[in-house]
């Protein structure tokens, strides 16, 4: 096998599980340790460095990084259920204990460079962009239909999950850059804005159309039937503020799960949701569907709308045909009617969460930007460049609905875009992330990071108590960690940056590391085809998505290999290694955001 | 030496042997020997070894003297028997044990200085009693606790670490234990697993007395340029005359070999050692011949590893003795003070 090449960024990058599934690739074990260490405020700035709304995503972020994380693996077959660590909630921590943060971050730029930017949205991709540029120099111009910034993050996330303090504080810090924020400003006409002359555009407007239901008794019933987001929208406005008292909710998304804990809490009695799939499919994350049921929401399935029923103008239930899941031999569902009678469910008022659309009505179709069949634009996926050079997209709107996280990370990739795009560069070419490797060593048997591997199963999120989380909508339900929780938890983090590097020709071959090793990642054995050594180490590396680490030039002309998938990154090779062939090395991975930097022909840097 | 315990949690897919047992399972406490030791690798072969015989832990006494090597028994099987003795006096200690319980599988781990300086007597008697055990030497030519002085295994005309040649004839513990008796007798090194482990099982199944000479570097003083043992040296000079494969009464035979290749001896509790010839022209039922390789190829500067040498009818000492086949531990007040009447016709017998 060809031995492996740590110099190439990814390959270290790629055992930090957590970064790598992470959109915008913050560097996890980083600030966690950093949590560990009390020192908050120093987490904070590196989760606001590469995602930019900590606190916001520290509370309701899709967590990609948790079903990575691979203490979720190494717990496998050992103790009650595996857990990967509480990373999203620990970033709150970072967020709520952190001090007074402002001499921290980017000052307004003093000198303009001369480039105008318009962010079409004030959501989470434009701010991302805005961001990014307008210390940089760019002026940044970002239009909301909206009075205030945030976009979905401030209209559709109910209140009690997470509080407008937070929002406030984290749009606050990015328009305080100098941003000129444009409120109650819907953008109608693209043609309109593209004539003022900005040197870019970026169209971070989201998923803003909730589908309907079209459905026998819809049109009759429409005074109670309401589409989740626009729904959870006048919410948030405080437009809408009771509720029936019996409430359907159709939709197994987050949104459906928002929509269904906000009915409860406001005056919703029996609130139930109801899917069509089953409920594992359902594609709300595991936890908000916890949190529901921990509400007394019944989760009921295998149920397709059928009707609304009314009388007198008036909704009074629905019926539902009973269906069951079948799999054809090349494994794909479909749900088929199980024959029986339909189920018919009472209630007062319907939440429609059954998806979202893009809409681009305001986007002239003769400007030279083209769209797919599905009515999406033609991009870049790399770039976000449309088939306009100047007109890029981010977020829902770009790629479809997604989540806060990726269109944090679009935000950044189209700064990169508009910063070469406007400096004359070419918008493909990418700049590499920095890695930066440092040895852990300290004494003969000291590392500077904590190596100890503790048992602990993963820590719970205090709520606040139930009866009095429904009575308010804006009483923020979770708690969050205490610092003492937060340090158990962070224990729990295996530091999978702390990297296990290898030198082959200071191996002597004694089989240390081999007998040491807690979890048999490592192997010398003959060279051969990768799929045949994976099979013969000491334990069959069966996790094709994890690398092995391969070092060759051994004396005996064996190739050391060590699988990756299940390292406790305990650092007890390193330890028990006589000639110091194995170290243990941190990597810091930090993606390369707009800037010079990102460029080819940086100014020069003055010293420090 | 390391502080950090090593951690529980294991390779999710870690198999359990018929005990229901994983590895680790068969594991001590950490090691506070030098990194990158030998003896270390040994103590993972025993772990090994026990581990795929799925012996049950509490059915072991580990027995060892003074020394690096007799510290290594803290490091595996933490849920049998230990007994640390004096240096050099571990063989009569394991003798007495083993009188008084003949049903413990008796696993002596002594060093070069233990058994071939100052426990040499009592090494010599042990073989030659044929006491019912593994006697494992962890070879490593130096005395690693004193600095890396010359043990007394150590080859003439070896350098020390420091230059100084030794000058002394080394004795040869495999030699010595097949000319005093011992019925199965191997050579290994520390850093060949696949070798040791088998050669580990078959001693432990082994009826009789049981000697293993296990090659394993002194990394701290012994394994520089020079040195006979170090880790470069030993695998150069290695000449394996034959691999083993240890076959359980309950494991199938299924691999097929040529006629000549392999030789099959049955043990007392039905396994089956089966040895795949390296060197044709070796035999491993020969004691006599099995001296005369062993000399001969040392003579040439190399070091015959595997199973020297079985004998497939040996007996022990309990035999020898015509002991009861209740452990005497067992023997309840009955059967040790069987009354007057017995003693008068024992009397009488000798009259």
């Amino acid at each position: 096998m060809k031995p492996t090449d740590i110099g190439v960024a990814d390959y270290f990058h790629k055992v930090v599980d957590c970064q790598w599934a992470c959109p915008a690739h913050t560097p996890v074990p980083e600030y966690i340790r950093l949590i560990a260490q009390g020192r908050y405020s120093d987490a904070y700035m590196i989760n606001w460095t590469s995602n930019v709304f900590p606190g916001i995503l520290g509370r309701t972020c899709d967590r990609p990084c948790e079903p990575a994380c691979r203490r979720g693996r190494v717990e496998e077959n050992q103790g009650e259920k595996p857990e990967p660590v509480a990373i999203c909630r620990l970033k709150r921590v970072a967020a709520d204990y952190k001090g007074d943060i402002r001499s921290r971050l980017p000052k307004p730029a003093t000198k303009k460079n001369g480039k105008r930017i318009a962010c079409i949205g004030g959501g989470p991709a434009s701010l991302t962009v805005a961001r990014d540029l307008a210390p940089l120099g760019y002026s940044v111009t970002v239009f909301d239909a909206d009075a205030k910034a945030g976009g979905m993050i401030r209209t559709q996330i109910p209140k009690f999950r997470l509080p407008e303090s937070v929002i406030d504080e984290e749009v606050g810090y990015i328009l305080d850059l100098d941003v000129d924020f444009r409120p109650n400003h819907r953008v109608e006409s693209l043609r309109e804005l593209l004539g003022h002359g900005y040197d870019a555009v970026f169209v971070g407007s989201g998923a803003p159309r909730g589908r309907d239901l079209d459905l026998p008794g819809r049109q009759e019933s429409a005074r109670n039937v309401h589409v989740g987001i626009e729904w959870l929208a006048s919410v948030s406005f405080g437009h809408i503020t009771k509720v029936g008292r019996r409430v359907i909710v159709l939709g197994g998304g987050n949104t459906a799960m928002d929509c269904c804990r906000s009915a409860r809490r406001l005056g919703g009695e029996d609130v139930k949701v109801i899917v069509r799939s089953g409920y594992e499919e359902m594609k709300a994350s595991a936890w908000e569907k916890e949190d529901a049921v921990h509400e007394g929401i019944p989760i009921m399935n295998y149920l397709v709308p059928k009707s609304f029923v009314h009388e007198q103008g008036r909704l009074t239930g629905m019926a539902f045909e009973k269906v069951k899941a079948v799999y054809d031999e090349k494994g794909r569902r479909s749900l088929v009617p199980t024959g029986e009678p339909e189920q018919h469910f009472e209630c007062d008022e319907v939440l429609v969460a059954v998806g979202q659309e893009n809409a681009f009505p305001w986007i002239e179709r003769d400007l030279g930007v083209e769209f797919d069949k599905s009515g999406m634009p033609v991009l870049d996926p790399a770039t976000l460049q449309s088939t306009l050079p100047h007109l890029f997209f981010g977020g829902d709107a770009a790629l479809g609905p997604k989540n806060i996280i990726w269109a944090v990370a679009h935000g950044h990739d189209a700064a990169i875009s508009i910063d070469r795009f406007c400096q004359g560069e070419d918008v493909a070419a990418r700049p590499p992330p920095l890695m930066n490797l440092v040895s852990q060593k300290m004494g003969i048997h000291e590392w500077i990071y904590d190596n100890q591997i503790v048992p602990d199963a993963r820590n719970r999120v205090p709520l606040k108590e139930l009866t009095i989380a429904l009575k308010d909508i804006r009483q923020e339900v979770e708690l969050g960690f205490d610092p003492e929780l937060a340090w158990k938890e962070a224990q729990r983090c295996l530091n999978c940056d702390a990297q296990t590097v290898f030198v082959p020709r200071l191996c002597i071959e004694c089989d240390a590391c081999v007998d040491i090793c807690p979890m048999d990642c490592i192997t010398f054995t003959a060279d051969g085809e990768e799929a045949e050594v994976r099979a013969r180490l000491n334990a069959p590396a069966r996790n094709l998505s994890q690398d092995l680490y391969i070092g060759a030039g051994l004396k005996t002309g064996r190739i050391m290999a060590k699988d990756e998938d299940v390292c406790l990154h305990c650092g007890l090779c390193a330890e028990r290694c006589p000639t110091g062939a194995w170290d243990m090395q941190k990597s810091f991975i930090q993606m390369t955001h707009a800037g010079p930097g990102c460029r080819e022909h940086a100014a020069p840097r003055k010293a420090a | 030496m390391t502080y950090l315990a090593k951690p529980k949690l294991h390779h999710p897919d870690l198999p359990a042997n018929a005990l229901g047992f994983t590895r680790r399972d068969y594991e001590g406490t950490i090691s506070t020997l030098c990194a990158g030791c030998g003896h270390d690798s040994i103590s993972a072969a025993i772990i090994q070894a026990c581990w795929e015989l799925a012996i049950q832990p509490h059915r072991v006494a580990k027995l060892s003297g003074i020394g690096c090597s007799s510290k290594t028994p803290t490091y595996f099987l933490d849920k049998s028997h230990g007994f640390n003795s004096v240096h050099g006096r571990m063989p009569s200690v394991l003798t007495g044990a083993n009188l008084a319980n003949r049903d413990l599988i008796y696993l002596g781990v002594s060093g070069d200085g233990d058994s071939a300086s100052i426990g040499v007597g009592q090494f010599a008697h042990v073989m030659r009693r044929g006491v019912n055990m593994t006697y494992i030497v962890e070879n490593n030519g130096v005395y690693g606790l004193t600095k890396g002085q010359f043990s007394a295994t150590a080859d003439r005309g070896s350098k020390s670490k420091r230059g100084a040649v030794n000058t002394d004839e080394g004795i040869d513990l495999a030699c010595l234990a097949l000319q005093l008796g011992a019925t199965y007798v191997a050579r290994s090194f520390s850093g060949d697993k696949e070798q040791l482990v088998p050669l580990i099982k078959g001693a432990l199944t082994h009826p009789g007395a049981a000697f293993i000479d296990v090659i394993s570097p002194c990394v701290a003083f012994n394994n520089h340029d020079g040195s006979t043992r170090s880790y470069d040296y030993v695998r150069h000079h290695n000449e394996a005359v034959n691999r083993l494969d240890v076959i359980t009464v309950h494991k199938e035979i299924t691999t097929e070999y040529a006629p000549g290749e392999v030789q099959e001896v049955r043990q007392h509790d039905g396994s089956l050692l089966r040895l795949r010839k390296l060197a044709h022209d070796y035999d491993s039922s020969s004691r006599i011949s099995a001296m005369s390789y062993v000399q001969s190829r040392y003579a040439h500067g190399e070091i015959v590893t595997g199973l020297l040498y079985v004998e497939p009818d040996a007996t022990d000492l309990h035999e020898s003795l015509g002991t009861t086949s209740v452990p005497l531990n067992q023997l309840g007040e009955k059967e040790l003070c069987p009354g007057e009447a017995a003693l008068a016709r024992f009397n009488a017998s000798l009259r």
